[in-house]
């Protein structure tokens, strides 16, 4: 198992120095791996029986076992894992033990569920003032809406995001992979930080309460200012993008073997150039397109594609491009700096080359199960340091249920064998 | 009542269009002085990005723009100006935070990379974010969020199982990194504080994003699956869709991920259309055979949804505990019942667009809670107030350089 922990080795990561007591579930875990990657030690506790995200697919191997949730893997990686039953008195009263030495507790139960605990903020202020408590919710801890049972398609209706992600004669859809609890829960980390900064100057802890709906309606780019500024309700369409009232640009093609994502238009930051970029090259191989060519790019506004330009311009582009696979217009486009990206699956972005000469994936050993695995690597680098000196990253697998009970309950704690045994004989760990 | 959390931070900001101005709206927003630098010669992407305020192009009227600048200084400066380079140095002395995200070797090429700065300011901390990281032979692929979703595989997973993938809308990594550059520049900033070092933050927005599918990314490595376009659907619940309700483009989602999560869908599903209605049928008691009939369960689902009122659907089902919930449209956020609960949306006053709305983040601070105070800056509004008075030119340091064209 890889060592070079944040508390064992004494490398200075960025937030080496600080313990983060993480009791979310699926719904929380990003939260905590976000302050891992950037060197906390991140205590995940988890129920007896492991905790619920351990029941997410995918499986290593498909195989529906605790310690083999690929969701759990994703999200726990780099953190420690004690078991503790804070639903029991006993799990009650040990819980402000470990806060007294903690710097952030994250927890993503329904509102109102640590506090009819005993566990809520007021209560662990009261054992820690110096406490960051993140709490991360569908809609936050109050309101009208705070009680909703709120999966992931639901709250991804509700924020907004649905409304203008789709085909316009179908339903509007999601992305086929739950995203509203972890913008909730990379909030609560930026929430978690902005909170440890003021504790850092004056030693006030406090609660963050995060909505993973606001999380998420701010993810809409411009469509509410849109509402709000011209009184325009925009659209889902598709494979095109409205871009305001009677604008709308195309951002996903078919080319000759797959799809490829291209934005015609004009405005600055290279979108005009661009765009003459791909017409010169249309022209170069006998494909080009006189009245596109003749559209004045460099004068039209960022996202100002009209309609009738943008109807005019999908035949010669779809005839382009069927003409090239992936991997020639992505080549060629790189050279003439077109702004033109392949729809990447999965395997593609497995074998990218530019994550490969940055060696983003990361190699984390199962010994358990004699493999090593491909991780996605830190979300964030060093730049002046070397690879093997980051002040953040990517270092452990993820805990097995209880792995690290005796660490903390014996060592940090000081519990005899014999206290151990009788709290794991009660169910309490 | 206590200062902001992030009163006292200096931040010299070069960011534009959308990750890196959002990224410097939650520090402004929690207290920190950010001093934007512009271009007149060469107004930022956004400026000249609809909607605008009625509907009238202008620098200063794009709501765009207006959302993710509130609460900064704005300053011009031409940066190929021979006397920038100077001016800028000067401020990162003043300043504890560079932040930028222009093709990587932009800054470098101006004489500003992390190497000059960390010479006038050994602590300073820089946070660059690119495409596609620094380094590598990508580096300067230039692009923006709508294209970036292709790249980080979650074009491909959006969608139609037989239709053409889609975009989730709009430029939507944009917004998942700074969620990711907040916590990482404020853990740079305690760092530089606790060791008198700096560092120089490096985010690649690719890298940043592959953490929002990284149990899929898992399954490809260790399982070599690919993975799937899936509409609405989900291996764990049925029904799970979004369905039609009254009116014309009114819908809401539905999601039953237990029995008794679909008994309570039932019964009131047999509330509302009688004794013996479809709910009833014995092949959909289990979520095997909902799973099975799901085809079935989707236009079923879809024939009674169409009858209701979206909102009182809802909150019908939502008393029964069943997920459900209506699709929002950009119209109905700013009267959401929760949002508003929330303070969503903060209003301020606008020179030339009037008053506008910006989103606030998504978080309460019970001790140091954030605040929007004012509007975005106009195209180099604050140029002489934030150099004299917040940086420390004098008055006369401050006309020579506006008279030589520095300041355009």
């Amino acid at each position: 198992m890889p060592v070079d922990s944040p508390d064992g080795s004494g490398a200075a990561l960025l937030l080496s120095p600080y313990r983060v007591l993480d009791l979310t579930d699926q719904r929380g875990l990003l939260c905590g791996k976000i302050l891992a990657d950037l060197g906390a030690d991140v205590i995940q506790i988890e129920p007896p029986v492991g905790s619920p995200a351990r029941a997410l697919g995918p499986f290593y191997h498909d195989e529906a076992e605790p310690e083999k949730s690929l969701f759990w893997w994703a999200y726990a990686a780099n953190k420690r894992g004690i078991t503790l039953n804070i639903e029991s008195p006993a799990g009650q009263g040990l819980l402000p033990d470990l806060v007294k030495d903690a710097d952030f507790l994250i927890e993503s139960f329904s509102p109102g569920y640590m506090d009819g605990l005993g566990l809520g903020y007021s209560e662990l202020a009261g054992i820690n003032p110096g406490l960051v408590m993140v709490s991360i919710t569908p809609f936050g801890k109050d309101g009208p809406y705070a009680g909703y049972n709120a999966p992931d398609i639901v709250g991804a209706a509700m924020s907004g995001f649905m409304w203008l992600t789709g085909d316009s004669d179908r339903p509007p859809v999601r992305v086929s992979f739950p995203h509203f609890y972890l913008h909730g829960a990379a909030a609560g980390a930026t929430g978690a930080m902005l909170a440890h900064t003021h504790r850092a100057i004056t030693g006030e802890g406090q609660h963050v309460d995060v909505s993973c709906q606001q999380a998420m309606a701010r993810t809409l780019a411009h469509a509410p200012q849109h509402w709000d500024v011209e009184g325009n309700i925009l659209q889902r369409m598709g494979v095109y993008r409205q871009t305001s009232g009677d604008n709308l640009v195309r951002t996903s093609w078919p080319c000759k073997d797959g799809f490829i994502n291209y934005s015609p238009g004009g405005g600055g930051a290279g979108v005009a150039a661009s765009t003459r970029a791909l017409l010169a090259w249309m022209d170069e191989e006998g494909l080009g397109d006189e009245f596109l060519d003749s559209v004045d790019w460099e004068n039209l506004g960022y996202g100002q594609m009209r309609a009738e330009v943008m109807t005019r311009a999908v035949e010669p582009l779809i005839r382009f491009f069927a003409t090239h696979t992936r991997a020639e217009l992505v080549a060629g486009s790189m050279d003439k700096r077109i702004l033109l990206f392949p729809v990447s699956t999965q395997e593609d972005i497995l074998a990218h080359p530019q994550l490969e000469a940055r060696e983003y994936f990361k190699q984390l050993e199962h010994p358990e199960l004699g493999i090593t695995a491909t991780y996605p690597g830190p979300f964030i680098k060093d730049k002046d340091r070397d690879s093997q000196s980051q002040r953040m990253g990517i270092r452990r697998r993820p805990p097995l249920i209880g792995e690290h009970n005796r660490d903390i309950y014996l060592g940090d704690l000081g519990m005899s064998d014999a206290e151990m045994a009788e709290l794991q004989a009660g169910g309490v760990i | 009542m206590a200062s902001k959390p992030l009163e006292g931070l200096k931040v010299l900001d070069f960011c534009w269009v959308a990750v890196g101005p959002q990224t410097t709206k939650y520090l402004a927003e929690y207290g920190a002085t950010v001093v934007r630098v512009e271009s007149s010669k060469r107004p930022e992407t956004l400026r000249n990005a609809a909607p605008f305020a009625g509907g009238i192009p202008g620098v200063n009227r794009s709501g765009y723009f207006a959302n993710y600048n509130a609460n900064k200084y704005g300053i011009t400066i031409d940066m190929r100006h021979p006397r920038a380079k100077d001016l800028v140095l000067r401020i990162a002395a003043w300043a504890d935070l560079v932040t930028e995200n222009f093709t990587p070797g932009t800054m470098e090429d101006w004489g500003l990379g992390y190497a000059q700065l960390k010479k006038v300011n050994a602590k300073i901390v820089m946070f660059s974010t690119s495409m596609l990281g620094r380094g590598g032979p990508m580096e300067k692929q230039p692009g923006f969020g709508p294209v970036l979703s292709s790249l980080a595989g979650l074009t491909h997973i959006t969608g139609w199982p037989d239709r053409d993938p889609v975009n989730p809308y709009g430029a939507y990594t944009d917004f998942i990194g700074p969620k990711f550059a907040v916590p990482a520049i404020l853990a740079g900033l305690d760092y530089a504080r606790c060791t008198g070092e700096g560092i120089h933050l490096d985010m690649s927005q690719l890298e940043t994003s592959l953490h929002f599918t990284a149990p899929l990314m898992l399954d490809q490595a260790v399982n070599g699956r690919g993975q799937v376009r899936r509409g609405n659907r989900d291996p764990d619940g049925a029904p799970h869709g979004v369905y039609p309700c009254l009116g014309e483009e009114r819908w809401i989602a539905i999601a039953c991920f237990n029995d008794q999560e679909w008994q309570s869908l039932a019964g009131i599903i047999n509330g509302s259309t009688g004794e013996g209605s479809w709910a009833e049928e014995a092949r959909l008691t289990t979520f095997e055979g909902r799973k099975q009939a799901e085809n079935d369960l989707e236009r079923l689902m879809a024939g009674w949804t169409s009858g209701w009122d979206s909102l009182e659907l809802m909150h019908t089902l939502q008393a029964a505990g069943v997920g459900a919930g209506v699709v929002n449209d950009t119209r109905d956020l700013f009267q959401d019942a929760q949002l508003t609960y929330r303070g969503h949306f903060v209003y301020l006053e606008h020179p030339e667009m009037g008053v506008y709305a910006t989103e606030r983040s998504e978080m309460e601070l019970s001790l140091t809670p954030g605040s929007l105070d004012w509007p975005a800056p106009l195209l180099g509004q604050h140029t002489h107030e934030a150099l004299t008075q917040v940086i420390g030119l004098s008055e006369e340091e401050y006309l020579s350089l506006e008279e030589d064209g520095v300041l355009e």
